[in-house]
């Protein structure tokens, strides 16, 4: 089962031509089946009709130990309406068929694989159309448990970097793929007013060590945070932002339709520039 | 493999912004291993502070009602309550050692918690404990306790409110504060090296009931009982024994209302394999990993895993593992209330409610110890209640 997949990723593809043509990627975050799966769709198909380069989706999880409160709110939605990774896969189907450019990648905690099954799963992965999974509790010591079935079906592990991860960096950067989730912050998801971390010197080490595109995440919420951050890398990744939104949509009771659109609205805020 | 498996289990399935601080941890810890005077330190405070050793007593009564003969390690007599200080000592040294201004803890039935935060006042650093917002009404008066020793206690409304979220959110502020902060676990769980430590740091208690059934007996025991939440005294008991094929390792899980009922903590008899809170075990939940809400009346047992080693010799067979209900343990609390006079944490009694259960087992000439884990005063108000007294 382990012969090398090669068809090109489509995470390389979106980057290449990004640099190409010197823009950066913007990539949004939302939890699959918050309010609905098909909520998520239109949600999803919004924001990349408004210019999201990839579109992360979160599987939900009863314990999200990295993650803030906006985040686990929209888990707890989610898992009350009774979402579960088949209903993900046909998310991430609908989408990754209807936009043949666009990556999906999800991001989940790797008990939701591992007691899936790992071949199963990266099995559903490729069938869906999914480009690769950010696990944010399987550092790179626990890495080659997935590493072979991911591989086997073309999907790749983003990793994550951090401004803490010092001598690590290195070693996450030899075996990184398709992009590096560069954590902006300590701490957990959520949005945040300013940072205490030196990009400049951030970006530069990290810049030393590897080529791959690198994006920022954790706490951008504003559009013009986002031109501050991507000035360092390829691009940043939003997703407590957007996932409040939504939640303040559902608190407002408005229709599917009208929280695609504002969430819509909301992406164009931080793509117009590029657009 | 990656470092800390037992088995398949345990391991360091920790979010990146925690590795470095792990790594820190488990270099300090072998240089602190390698240290004579860290253990001469340790031993002085467990001795001179905790009130070590704590002794076997040699329950008659009980031992004549039961038909073998029955020893009670009584960690309750420890500093603090429960056999939780043994650890805190140890890895509040470590604290220091490192340089680290403040601690945070995760508590249940609010021994840990208690521990940390005198730990805490005895070396001078600040503390911050988490508590499910649901066992912070079931054990308010260790919340006054961390109080009064100068601990700020943080309600966790997430999720069932109870140990597995006050857990999740002491990895968030670790990971929040992860340069200044020690993270002090309170149970032979989470991601390597914490298993490890916390067994370690726990050894004493089978240590010395090694050491006292050798001196007194020169012999070793048929079997030893304790209560598992996360396993940490359980694992502190039988540790020194593992190769001591002769000797029965018994564990006494929450069974709640029943494992039948879905009401239940015992990870065990009821669980799978799975990966949560950074290690690989034996964990209650659904079919997509999803953990499930558990339930014990007992708030340091109400847990929906066990520590890696607990899950290794569980698979291999070394250890058994059987389920202990609410009812159960209650009547235990009363039984031993009366017959020893010894009022027992209600974790505690789960694991004498096991040997009740199981006592037919054992030979008149067989010895068996039990680890009296912590003291019950903390439960007395809450089984009134549940016995439809108000306390």
């Amino acid at each position: 089962m382990n012969t090398v997949n090669t068809k090109v990723n489509r995470i390389d593809a979106s980057f290449a031509k990004l640099r190409s043509e010197g823009k950066k990627a913007f990539i949004p975050f939302i939890t699959a089946g918050d309010p609905s799966i098909e909520a998520s769709y239109l949600i999803a198909k919004a924001m990349i009709e408004n210019g999201a380069t990839l579109v992360e989706f979160g599987v939900p999880y009863s314990d999200p130990s990295a993650d803030g409160p906006v985040i686990m709110r929209a888990d707890e939605r989610a898992l009350a309406n009774g979402t579960r990774l088949a209903d993900v896969f046909s998310l991430s189907s609908r989408i990754s068929t209807e936009f043949p450019l666009i990556p999906v990648v999800l991001l989940l905690y790797f008990n939701s694989i591992f007691v899936y099954g790992l071949e199963k799963f990266f099995t559903a992965c490729e069938m869906s159309g999914i480009s690769g999974v950010i696990i944010p509790d399987l550092p790179l010591e626990e890495r080659d448990e997935a590493r072979p079935a991911a591989d086997a079906h073309g999907v790749y592990l983003i990793s994550m970097v951090t401004p803490v991860s010092q001598e690590r960096a290195k070693r996450i950067l030899a075996q990184a793929q398709g992009f590096l989730y560069c954590v902006a912050s300590l701490g957990v998801t959520g949005e945040r007013s300013s940072y205490a971390t030196d990009f400049k010197s951030y970006f530069d080490s990290l810049n030393e060590g590897s080529d791959i595109p690198k994006c920022i995440g954790f706490g951008v919420s504003t559009p013009e945070q986002k031109r501050e951050l991507e000035a360092y890398c390829d691009g940043v990744i939003v997703g407590s932002a957007i996932v409040r939104r939504i939640e303040d949509c559902i608190a407002e009771g408005i229709s599917e339709e009208a929280i695609a659109a504002r969430l819509g609205d909301f992406v164009h805020e931080f793509t117009e520039v590029h657009i | 493999m990656s470092k800390g498996r037992f088995g398949e289990y345990g391991g360091q399935y920790a979010a990146e912004t925690l590795m470095f601080a792990l790594t820190e941890l488990e270099n300090a810890y072998r240089e602190a291993q390698a240290d004579p005077t860290f253990d001469l330190e340790f031993k002085t405070l467990l001795r001179e502070y905790a009130g070590r050793p704590s002794l076997l007593y040699r329950a008659e009564r009980m031992s004549a009602d039961l038909g073998t003969q029955v020893f009670l390690k009584r960690e309750d007599l420890n500093h603090t309550g429960a056999h939780k200080i043994n650890n805190v000592l140890g890895q509040v040294l470590l604290a220091r050692r490192m340089g680290k201004k403040r601690v945070i803890a995760e508590t249940g039935a609010g021994q840990h918690g208690v521990a940390t935060a005198t730990a805490a006042a005895l070396f001078g650093l600040s503390c911050d404990v988490f508590m499910g917002e649901e066992d912070t009404r079931r054990q308010a008066l260790n919340v006054y306790r961390m109080e009064l020793l100068g601990a700020k206690v943080h309600p966790v409304t997430t999720g069932t409110a109870t140990l597995k979220d006050a857990t999740s959110e002491a990895l968030r502020e670790w990971s929040r504060r992860v340069s200044d902060t020690y993270y002090v676990v309170g149970s032979v769980v989470g991601p390597h090296p914490y298993p490890e430590i916390v067994r370690d740091f726990q050894r004493v208690i089978g240590d010395e009931i090694r050491a006292e059934m050798l001196e007194k007996y020169n012999r070793l025991p048929t079997a030893l009982f304790a209560c598992v939440g996360g396993g940490s005294n359980a694992i502190g008991t039988f540790y020194p024994f593992i190769e001591d094929a002769s000797v029965r390792l018994i564990g006494a899980e929450a069974g709640g209302e029943g494992v039948d009922t879905g009401r239940h903590a015992a990870s065990l008899t009821g669980g799978t394999i799975g990966v949560f809170h950074g290690m690989k075990s034996i964990f209650l939940q659904d079919d997509e990993g999803q953990i499930a809400p558990v339930y014990s009346i007992s708030a340091g047992l109400d847990y929906p895993g066990i520590g890696p080693e607990h899950a290794y010799l569980h698979k291999t067979g070394r250890g058994e593992y059987y389920a202990v209900t609410d009812e159960e343990a209650i009547d235990a609390f009363e039984y031993l209330s009366r017959m020893e006079g010894i009022i027992p944490a209600i974790e505690s009694a789960h694991a004498v409610a096991l040997l009740r259960k199981m006592h037919a087992e054992f030979k008149p000439e067989d010895m068996v110890v039990v680890t009296l884990s912590g003291r019950g005063d903390k439960d007395v108000e809450a089984i009134g209640r549940y016995r439809g007294q108000i306390v």
